[in-house]
Protein backbone atom coordinates (compact mmCIF):
# COMPACT_ATOMS: atom_id res chain seq x y z
CA UNK A 1 0.00 0.00 0.00
CA UNK A 2 0.74 3.46 -0.62
CA UNK A 3 2.48 5.50 2.23
CA UNK A 4 -0.03 8.26 1.69
CA UNK A 5 -2.67 5.89 2.65
CA UNK A 6 -0.95 5.36 6.27
CA UNK A 7 -0.09 9.01 6.57
CA UNK A 8 -3.93 10.33 5.89
CA UNK A 9 -5.37 6.71 8.20
CA UNK A 10 -2.91 8.32 11.09
CA UNK A 11 -3.86 12.28 10.59
CA UNK A 12 -7.80 11.47 10.21
CA UNK A 13 -7.74 8.74 13.26
CA UNK A 14 -5.97 11.90 15.39
CA UNK A 15 -8.24 14.44 14.16
CA UNK A 16 -11.57 12.34 14.98
CA UNK A 17 -10.01 11.16 18.11
CA UNK A 18 -9.42 14.66 19.46
CA UNK A 19 -12.43 16.58 17.93
CA UNK A 20 -14.62 13.55 19.35
CA UNK A 21 -13.11 14.33 22.97
CA UNK A 22 -13.36 18.16 22.67
CA UNK A 23 -17.01 17.65 22.00
CA UNK A 24 -17.44 15.36 24.73
CA UNK A 25 -16.40 17.89 27.13
CA UNK A 26 -18.06 20.96 25.53
CA UNK A 27 -21.34 18.78 25.75
CA UNK A 28 -20.76 17.78 29.42
CA UNK A 29 -20.01 21.88 30.59
CA UNK A 30 -23.33 23.10 28.77
CA UNK A 31 -25.70 20.12 30.50
CA UNK A 32 -24.22 21.16 34.02
CA UNK A 33 -24.37 24.83 33.11
CA UNK A 34 -28.37 23.76 32.09
CA UNK A 35 -28.83 22.08 35.15
CA UNK A 36 -27.41 24.84 37.50
CA UNK A 37 -29.50 26.86 35.95
CA UNK A 38 -32.77 25.08 35.95
CA UNK A 39 -32.21 24.71 40.05
CA UNK A 40 -31.18 28.09 40.42
CA UNK A 41 -34.42 29.04 38.64
CA UNK A 42 -36.70 27.58 40.78
CA UNK A 43 -34.76 29.10 44.03
CA UNK A 44 -32.04 26.23 45.20
CA UNK A 45 -28.82 28.59 45.75
CA UNK A 46 -25.73 27.38 47.29
CA UNK A 47 -24.73 28.69 50.51
CA UNK A 48 -21.20 30.46 48.84
CA UNK A 49 -23.56 32.03 46.09
CA UNK A 50 -25.99 33.61 48.54
CA UNK A 51 -23.30 34.97 50.42
CA UNK A 52 -21.49 36.01 47.28
CA UNK A 53 -24.77 38.16 46.37
CA UNK A 54 -25.04 39.69 49.78
CA UNK B 1 -2.74 40.76 50.96
CA UNK B 2 -1.94 39.13 47.81
CA UNK B 3 0.08 35.53 48.63
CA UNK B 4 3.40 35.51 46.57
CA UNK B 5 4.84 32.03 47.63
CA UNK B 6 3.62 28.96 45.91
CA UNK B 7 1.77 27.24 48.43
CA UNK B 8 -0.08 30.10 49.36
CA UNK B 9 -1.12 30.51 45.59
CA UNK B 10 -2.50 26.71 45.52
CA UNK B 11 -4.26 27.95 48.45
CA UNK B 12 -5.17 30.50 46.53
CA UNK B 13 -7.01 28.14 44.05
CA UNK B 14 -8.07 25.87 46.40
CA UNK B 15 -11.00 28.06 46.13
CA UNK B 16 -13.46 26.11 43.23
CA UNK B 17 -14.74 30.17 42.30
CA UNK B 18 -11.67 31.62 42.37
CA UNK B 19 -10.16 28.91 39.96
CA UNK B 20 -13.90 28.97 37.50
CA UNK B 21 -12.79 32.41 37.65
CA UNK B 22 -8.97 32.28 36.18
CA UNK B 23 -10.11 29.30 33.72
CA UNK B 24 -12.89 31.38 32.32
CA UNK B 25 -10.26 34.03 31.80
CA UNK B 26 -7.16 32.58 30.49
CA UNK B 27 -9.55 29.43 28.78
CA UNK B 28 -10.10 31.73 25.26
CA UNK B 29 -6.29 32.59 24.74
CA UNK B 30 -4.84 29.27 25.94
CA UNK B 31 -7.17 27.11 23.32
CA UNK B 32 -5.77 29.56 20.37
CA UNK B 33 -1.76 29.59 21.15
CA UNK B 34 -2.63 25.79 21.45
CA UNK B 35 -4.51 25.34 17.87
CA UNK B 36 -2.04 27.64 16.23
CA UNK B 37 1.36 26.22 17.82
CA UNK B 38 -0.12 22.68 16.79
CA UNK B 39 -1.05 23.66 13.25
CA UNK B 40 2.36 25.50 13.06
CA UNK B 41 4.42 22.32 14.04
CA UNK B 42 2.07 19.98 11.93
CA UNK B 43 2.72 22.39 8.94
CA UNK B 44 6.63 22.64 9.42
CA UNK B 45 6.44 18.99 9.59
CA UNK B 46 4.75 18.71 5.94
CA UNK B 47 6.95 21.33 4.72
CA UNK B 48 10.30 19.40 5.88
CA UNK B 49 12.03 16.84 3.98
CA UNK B 50 10.50 13.33 3.77
CA UNK B 51 12.76 10.70 6.18
CA UNK B 52 15.57 8.52 4.24
CA UNK B 53 14.74 5.51 5.40
CA UNK B 54 11.16 5.81 6.36
CA UNK B 55 9.95 8.46 3.55
CA UNK B 56 6.58 10.16 4.04
CA UNK B 57 5.93 8.01 6.69
CA UNK B 58 7.66 9.71 9.39
CA UNK B 59 4.96 12.78 9.62
CA UNK B 60 3.17 10.52 11.10
CA UNK B 61 6.19 10.83 13.87
CA UNK B 62 4.55 14.37 14.88
CA UNK B 63 1.35 12.75 15.77
CA UNK B 64 2.49 9.53 17.71
CA UNK B 65 5.26 11.29 19.49
CA UNK B 66 3.67 13.84 20.90
CA UNK B 67 0.86 11.24 21.76
CA UNK B 68 3.18 9.04 23.67
CA UNK B 69 4.82 12.23 25.57
CA UNK B 70 1.45 13.44 27.08
CA UNK B 71 0.27 9.76 27.79
CA UNK B 72 2.88 9.37 30.55
CA UNK B 73 2.95 13.26 31.61
CA UNK B 74 -0.55 13.13 32.12
CA UNK B 75 -0.51 9.93 34.22
CA UNK B 76 2.31 11.87 36.45
CA UNK B 77 -0.02 15.01 36.54
CA UNK B 78 -2.48 12.48 38.00
CA UNK B 79 -0.02 10.64 40.41
CA UNK B 80 0.56 14.31 41.49
CA UNK B 81 -3.11 15.05 42.19
CA UNK B 82 -3.12 11.81 43.76
CA UNK B 83 -0.40 12.77 46.36
CA UNK B 84 -2.61 16.15 46.54
CA UNK B 85 -5.86 14.19 47.27
CA UNK B 86 -4.48 11.76 49.65
CA UNK B 87 -1.73 14.10 51.80
CA UNK B 88 -2.78 17.65 51.98
CA UNK B 89 -7.01 16.79 50.78
CA UNK B 90 -6.74 19.74 48.32
CA UNK B 91 -10.30 20.70 47.03
CA UNK B 92 -8.96 20.31 43.35
CA UNK B 93 -6.72 17.74 43.53
CA UNK B 94 -9.48 14.90 42.91
CA UNK B 95 -11.27 16.95 40.22
CA UNK B 96 -8.01 17.09 38.55
CA UNK B 97 -7.43 13.39 38.56
CA UNK B 98 -10.74 12.72 37.26
CA UNK B 99 -10.85 15.22 34.85
CA UNK B 100 -7.57 13.70 33.53
CA UNK B 101 -8.28 10.27 33.34
CA UNK B 102 -10.53 10.23 29.85
CA UNK B 103 -7.96 12.77 27.71
CA UNK B 104 -5.24 10.25 29.20
CA UNK B 105 -6.86 7.62 28.06
CA UNK B 106 -7.50 9.03 24.53
CA UNK B 107 -4.06 10.44 23.95
CA UNK B 108 -3.22 6.83 24.83
CA UNK B 109 -5.34 5.38 22.74
CA UNK B 110 -4.08 7.50 19.83
CA UNK B 111 -0.71 7.28 20.36
CA UNK B 112 -1.24 2.99 20.37
CA UNK B 113 -3.41 3.59 17.03
CA UNK B 114 -0.74 6.07 15.45
CA UNK B 115 1.80 3.66 16.28
CA UNK B 116 0.34 0.36 14.81
CA UNK B 117 -0.74 2.31 11.66
CA UNK B 118 3.23 3.62 11.05
CA UNK B 119 4.37 -0.02 12.07
CA UNK B 120 2.49 -1.60 9.56
CA UNK B 121 4.88 -0.15 6.68
CA UNK B 122 7.89 0.29 8.65
CA UNK B 123 7.70 -2.89 10.57
CA UNK B 124 5.17 -5.37 8.11
CA UNK B 125 2.81 -5.55 11.47
CA UNK B 126 0.60 -3.68 13.23
CA UNK B 127 1.11 -5.15 16.66
CA UNK B 128 3.73 -7.18 18.28
CA UNK B 129 3.53 -8.00 22.23
CA UNK B 130 6.38 -6.72 23.09
CA UNK B 131 8.03 -4.49 26.23
CA UNK B 132 6.78 -0.85 24.81
CA UNK B 133 3.81 -1.64 23.50
CA UNK B 134 2.56 -4.01 25.82
CA UNK B 135 3.75 -1.54 28.99
CA UNK B 136 1.69 1.30 26.53
CA UNK B 137 -1.12 -1.05 26.39
CA UNK B 138 -0.73 -1.49 30.18
CA UNK B 139 -1.33 2.10 30.69
CA UNK B 140 -4.11 2.53 28.63
CA UNK B 141 -5.79 0.16 30.69
CA UNK B 142 -4.64 1.72 34.01
CA UNK B 143 -6.87 4.54 32.68
CA UNK B 144 -9.31 2.79 32.06
CA UNK B 145 -9.68 0.98 35.40
CA UNK B 146 -9.07 4.63 37.41
CA UNK B 147 -11.67 5.95 34.78
CA UNK B 148 -14.31 2.79 35.83
CA UNK B 149 -13.45 3.57 39.89
CA UNK B 150 -13.35 7.19 39.54
CA UNK B 151 -17.54 7.23 38.50
CA UNK B 152 -18.38 3.92 40.23
CA UNK B 153 -19.04 4.86 44.08
CA UNK B 154 -21.39 7.55 44.97
CA UNK B 155 -19.38 8.72 47.75
CA UNK B 156 -16.77 10.91 45.91
CA UNK B 157 -15.09 11.30 48.60
CA UNK B 158 -14.66 7.35 48.88
CA UNK B 159 -13.89 6.85 45.60
CA UNK B 160 -11.07 9.81 45.47
CA UNK B 161 -9.11 7.79 47.74
CA UNK B 162 -9.68 5.06 45.91
CA UNK B 163 -8.59 6.35 42.60
CA UNK B 164 -5.68 8.10 44.37
CA UNK B 165 -4.19 4.84 45.54
CA UNK B 166 -4.73 2.92 42.63
CA UNK B 167 -3.45 5.98 40.46
CA UNK B 168 0.08 5.51 42.84
CA UNK B 169 0.33 2.21 42.34
CA UNK B 170 0.47 2.42 38.59
CA UNK B 171 3.05 4.97 38.52
CA UNK B 172 5.29 1.56 38.57
CA UNK B 173 4.97 1.30 34.92
CA UNK B 174 5.85 4.74 33.91
CA UNK B 175 9.35 3.94 34.22
CA UNK B 176 9.30 0.41 32.58
CA UNK B 177 7.74 2.16 29.76
CA UNK B 178 10.77 4.51 29.58
CA UNK B 179 13.18 1.67 29.98
CA UNK B 180 11.34 -1.12 27.42
CA UNK B 181 13.09 -0.23 24.54
CA UNK B 182 16.51 -0.78 26.52
CA UNK B 183 15.40 -3.71 28.95
CA UNK B 184 13.96 -6.11 26.37
CA UNK B 185 14.50 -6.67 22.67
CA UNK B 186 11.77 -5.38 20.63
CA UNK B 187 10.97 -3.65 17.13
CA UNK B 188 10.48 -0.03 18.65
CA UNK B 189 13.62 2.51 18.13
CA UNK B 190 14.98 3.83 21.30
CA UNK B 191 15.03 7.33 22.63
CA UNK B 192 16.18 9.53 19.35
CA UNK B 193 15.07 13.17 21.81
CA UNK B 194 15.33 12.64 25.03
CA UNK B 195 19.02 10.93 25.74
CA UNK B 196 21.79 12.24 27.55
CA UNK B 197 24.13 12.88 24.79
CA UNK B 198 21.25 14.86 23.22
CA UNK B 199 18.75 14.55 20.36
CA UNK B 200 19.29 11.85 17.25
CA UNK B 201 17.21 13.29 14.86
CA UNK B 202 18.33 15.97 12.21
CA UNK B 203 16.92 19.16 13.59
CA UNK B 204 14.71 19.55 10.40
CA UNK B 205 13.06 16.99 11.73
CA UNK B 206 13.16 17.76 15.35
CA UNK B 207 12.22 21.59 15.47
CA UNK B 208 8.64 20.49 13.89
CA UNK B 209 7.84 17.76 16.25
CA UNK B 210 9.34 20.21 19.33
CA UNK B 211 6.53 22.82 18.33
CA UNK B 212 3.63 19.99 17.62
CA UNK B 213 4.55 18.89 21.12
CA UNK B 214 3.99 21.81 22.83
CA UNK B 215 0.70 22.47 20.67
CA UNK B 216 -0.40 18.99 21.52
CA UNK B 217 0.66 19.50 25.08
CA UNK B 218 -1.44 22.97 25.31
CA UNK B 219 -4.54 21.44 23.71
CA UNK B 220 -4.01 19.04 26.64
CA UNK B 221 -4.18 21.56 29.21
CA UNK B 222 -7.16 23.24 27.25
CA UNK B 223 -9.47 19.98 27.47
CA UNK B 224 -7.69 18.95 30.72
CA UNK B 225 -8.97 22.54 32.54
CA UNK B 226 -12.23 22.72 30.70
CA UNK B 227 -13.08 18.92 31.97
CA UNK B 228 -12.04 20.43 35.43
CA UNK B 229 -14.44 23.25 34.95
CA UNK B 230 -17.72 20.39 33.75
CA UNK B 231 -16.44 18.09 37.16
CA UNK B 232 -16.54 20.65 39.46
CA UNK B 233 -20.24 22.06 37.78
CA UNK B 234 -20.85 18.63 38.26
CA UNK B 235 -20.63 18.74 42.46
CA UNK B 236 -22.51 21.93 42.65
CA UNK B 237 -25.47 20.00 41.16
CA UNK B 238 -25.19 17.18 43.06
CA UNK B 239 -25.16 20.06 46.18
CA UNK B 240 -27.85 21.92 44.86
CA UNK B 241 -30.01 18.71 43.91
CA UNK B 242 -29.56 17.58 47.87
CA UNK B 243 -30.37 21.18 49.24
CA UNK B 244 -33.78 20.88 47.26
CA UNK B 245 -34.48 17.19 47.78
CA UNK B 246 -34.18 18.88 51.59
CA UNK B 247 -36.25 21.59 51.40
CA UNK B 248 -38.93 19.79 49.52
CA UNK B 249 -39.00 17.08 52.56
CA UNK B 250 -39.33 20.00 55.56
CA UNK B 251 -41.83 21.32 53.38
CA UNK B 252 -43.69 17.81 53.05
CA UNK B 253 -46.50 17.58 56.05
CA UNK B 254 -46.20 15.08 58.25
Amino acid sequence: MNHAVFVTAAYAVSAAGLIGLAIWILVDQRMRQREIAELEQIGVQRRSARKAKG
Amino acid sequence: MAETTISGRLTNLANPTRFLELVGRFLPWLAAIALLLTFAGLAMGFAAPEDYQQGSTVRIMYLHVPFAWISMFCYMLMAAAALGTLVWKHPLADVALKAAAPIGATFTALALATGSIWGRPMWGTWWVWDGRLTSVFVLFLMYLGILALTRALDDPQRSARAAAILTLVGVINIPIIKFSVEWWNTLHQPASVMRLDGPTIHPSLLWPLLVSAIGFTLIFFTLHLMAMRAEIWRRRVAVMRRMAAKRAENRAPA
